[in-house]
């Protein structure tokens, strides 16, 4: 977003869209939608009837896009900061998430496997969820910032343990929350047309746009992933940057846990949340953003989120037989991360420059 | 510098009480309450061993971790209620999900001179030459849940669930209800396992054979209650019809239902839509009493007394039968089911 550059003419316009970081993702958007509304123009259709429960709620192709890709949304916050302070990413975040989610259940069901009531206020829950994600990330942050660890390395402690540690939170059971109360956060609200994780994931983007708004949390990431050395002799403490990130990542987490849970009002330790990593660092990738750390883009990264999703869905609505269903993805990722790499953005620009030889050139 | 160094102890406290975290987590992790009672109970038995030796039989459990499914929980319950002192057993576990942990687990065992060594393989390949260590050392193998490529000379017995029959009495059970057409939405396990293999075996099967049985769509959710719910979505989205929903776990039919209420689309006995879970998780169970679903296909977690019987016959002399022992597995229907089969059956 910062490097905006004087345009002239429409090449000038062209290459200052295709250098913008944001457009990569933007332009995957579009295409998946014409190609979606090519293969069936349903697939935007949106109605309001009536759920189980008797109230109102949208349905179609677009809400369970903004549904389901919510949990990853939230991910792609923490990991985007992650990622440009530290210059690595989390890999555990999968792994913490059936920690949080363990921690919520266990809250909930007050030890039981299925009680008939709530054993404690889901805030409660979550609130204690927060502090056991916050502390996953600062084991993770600890282990980067003050012991010098490759990201992933330190992740991958986590990442191997955190279910284990999930069930053992259990006692290797598994709770159901029989109350259906506890189903709003990953369903709808009674009365509410929009699904819940939707507006969960709109308020942390508001929290997150805000705070880099108005604190220095963006600029010092930021600098960080550029050149640690000199923001330290510019008075910052890169450890300190670096540590907060991940506890970031952290409530992120629990977030999506809460949603995770939410949904099935259940938790299966060895499934939930699996692979999610990936998915949160494609995200980030997808963005532009570069995965070595430094400036980041967090609009970016978000709506890099929401196209795996769309991804996703787009080939559940096409049948893709399932045996094929990771390769079809790899091939579109594949394609998505070549073209939001720099060089090949940069390249795609300064053919943009040869096919319009009349624009003004602008250094 | 004094930040730091507090920086650094800090953190070592975490890191430590973590790992202390990790270190205590497979002693508590076995099912909670029974560790504790079955600790000292093990040591008991070393106790009075030489008092009264040759009754005890020593046992070596192979198994896999038991956080990887509710089936397996149960699985290493049933294992732990039945080899106790009481039962004349001394029993030590080792759980792994990898296979050359298993065998060094297996190599320890045969170290320790265990009488019986009961697996639970990771993996299909690479026992052949620790069986054979085993057999030396005079140890008898008993296979339990999984089978493995290794000729059967190598062991005594093996005590299996047969997939593809649990695929046939839940697809017998849904030609039994006569619906006029079948359309049928198929969410499967991980591609490839023995479970999906089986119970995708003899639906697919059916599906061919009748002209009014369709797939509505058939995809994998990877056992994953959210992916099911995500497939289902798409399948409501899209606007197509259908009447069955047969998922090849409990937990991706949870999830597939979870869809079903958002669009409010009724299920369950005498509604929409037919609801078909597999493994008997005894929240499934209580679905099935409360109409909300119609089938739960069994599968046996409870080896632990068919191998007793074996052990038992072996220590008497008595030859077995036949090698390859296949479980009972039942088909629950809603419409038959009672509060008795829920506690029974429930994992």
């Amino acid at each position: 977003m910062k490097n905006k550059e004087k345009k002239s003419g429409i090449g000038g316009l062209m290459r200052g869209l295709v250098r913008k970081q944001i457009f990569i993702p933007i332009a995957a958007l579009v295409i998946l939608t014409i190609f979606n509304y090519i293969m069936d123009p349903t697939f935007f259709k949106i109605t309001l009837s009536p759920n189980s429960l008797g109230y109102n709620v949208l349905s179609g192709s677009i809400i369970t896009i903004l549904d389901n890709g919510s949990e990853l949304a939230i991910l792609a916050i923490g990991m985007t900061l992650v990622t440009a302070a530290s210059g690595g990413q989390d890999i555990s975040v999968g792994a913490t998430i059936a920690i949080a989610g363990s921690v919520i259940l266990r809250i909930l069901c007050g030890g039981q496997t299925s009680p008939d009531t709530l054993q404690a206020p889901v805030i409660v829950a979550f609130l204690v969820a927060c502090v056991a994600g916050m502390l996953a990330g600062a084991f993770n942050g600890a282990l980067v910032a003050y012991f010098r660890i490759q990201p992933m390395i330190a992740t991958l402690i986590l990442f191997t343990a955190g279910r284990s540690i999930g069930a053992w939170i259990n006692n290797n059971t598994l709770p159901v929350v029989k109350d259906p109360s506890f189903a709003v956060y990953g369903g709808f609200i009674p009365g509410i047309a929009v699904p819940t994780p939707f507006l969960i994931t709109v308020a942390c983007i508001i929290i997150i746009t805000l705070v880099l708004k108005f604190t220095t949390l963006g600029l010092y990431t930021q600098s960080v992933g550029i050149n640690e050395e000199s923001s330290r002799l510019n008075g910052l403490n890169p450890a300190f940057i670096k540590f907060l990130t991940f506890v970031i990542l952290g409530l992120c987490v629990a977030v999506a846990a809460l949603i995770k849970v939410s949904r099935i009002s259940s938790i299966n330790y060895s499934v939930i949340a699996k692979d999610i990593e990936m998915d949160a660092i494609l995200a980030v990738a997808l963005g532009g953003n570069k995965l070595s750390g430094g400036k980041f883009n967090m609009a970016a990264s978000i709506i890099g989120a929401y196209v795996i999703q769309f991804l996703t869905t787009t080939l559940y609505a096409l049948k893709v037989d399932a045996n094929a269903l990771p390769a079809y993805k790899a091939v579109v990722v594949i394609a998505l991360v070549v073209l939001s790499a720099p060089s090949v953005t940069e390249k795609i620009s300064a053919l943009g420059k040869k096919m319009k030889p009349k624009a003004k050139e602008v250094a | 510098m004094k930040k730091k160094v507090l920086a650094a102890l800090l953190t070592t406290a975490m890191v430590s009480s973590v790992l202390v975290g990790c270190g205590s987590q497979p002693a508590s992790a076995p099912a909670g309450d029974d560790t504790a009672a079955e600790a000292p109970a093990a040591d008991d038995t070393a106790a009075e061993a030489p008092a009264a030796s040759g009754d005890v039989i020593k046992v070596g459990i192979i198994n896999n971790d038991p956080n990887e499914s509710g089936y397996r929980t149960a699985n290493d319950k049933s294992m732990k209620e039945m080899f106790t002192a009481a039962n004349g057993y001394e029993a030590s576990f080792a759980y792994s999900l990898k296979n050359d942990e298993q065998i060094s687990a297996a190599q320890k065992f045969i170290q320790d001179g265990v009488d019986y060594l009961l697996l639970s393989a990771a993996d299909t390949a690479g026992w052949d030459s620790v069986l054979k260590d085993a057999q030396d050392a005079g140890i008898k193998v008993i296979l339990f849940d999984r089978t493995i490529d290794a000729p059967d000379s190598l062991y005594e017995a093996s005590i299996v669930s047969d997939m593809a029959k649990e695929g046939e009495t839940a697809v017998t059970w849904l030609k039994g209800q006569n619906l006029e057409e079948y359309n049928i939405i198929h969410i499967q396990g991980v591609m490839g396992s023995a479970a999906q293999k089986g119970r995708s075996g003899a639906l697919d099967a059916q599906v061919a054979a009748e002209a009014n049985w369709n797939l509505v769509t058939q995809q994998t959710a990877e056992w994953n209650a959210e992916k099911a719910q995500q497939i289902v979505q798409s399948v409501i989205d899209a606007g197509t019809s259908f009447n069955v929903i047969y998922a090849e776990n409990d937990d991706m039919a949870k999830g597939a239902v979870a869809a079903l209420d958002k669009a409010n689309i009724s299920h369950g006995v005498g509604k929409d839509v037919i609801v078909m879970g597999y493994d008997c998780n005894k929240w499934a169970l209580e679905e099935l009493l409360a109409g909300n679903w119609n089938y739960d296909g069994q599968c046996n977690p409870f080896q632990a007394s068919y191998i007793d019987d074996i052990i038992k016959k072996l220590e008497a002399g008595e030859t077995l039968s036949e090698k390859v022992i296949i479980m009972d597995e039942k088909g629950f229907d809603a419409t038959t089911i009672t509060q008795e089969d829920v506690d029974t059956y429930g994992i």
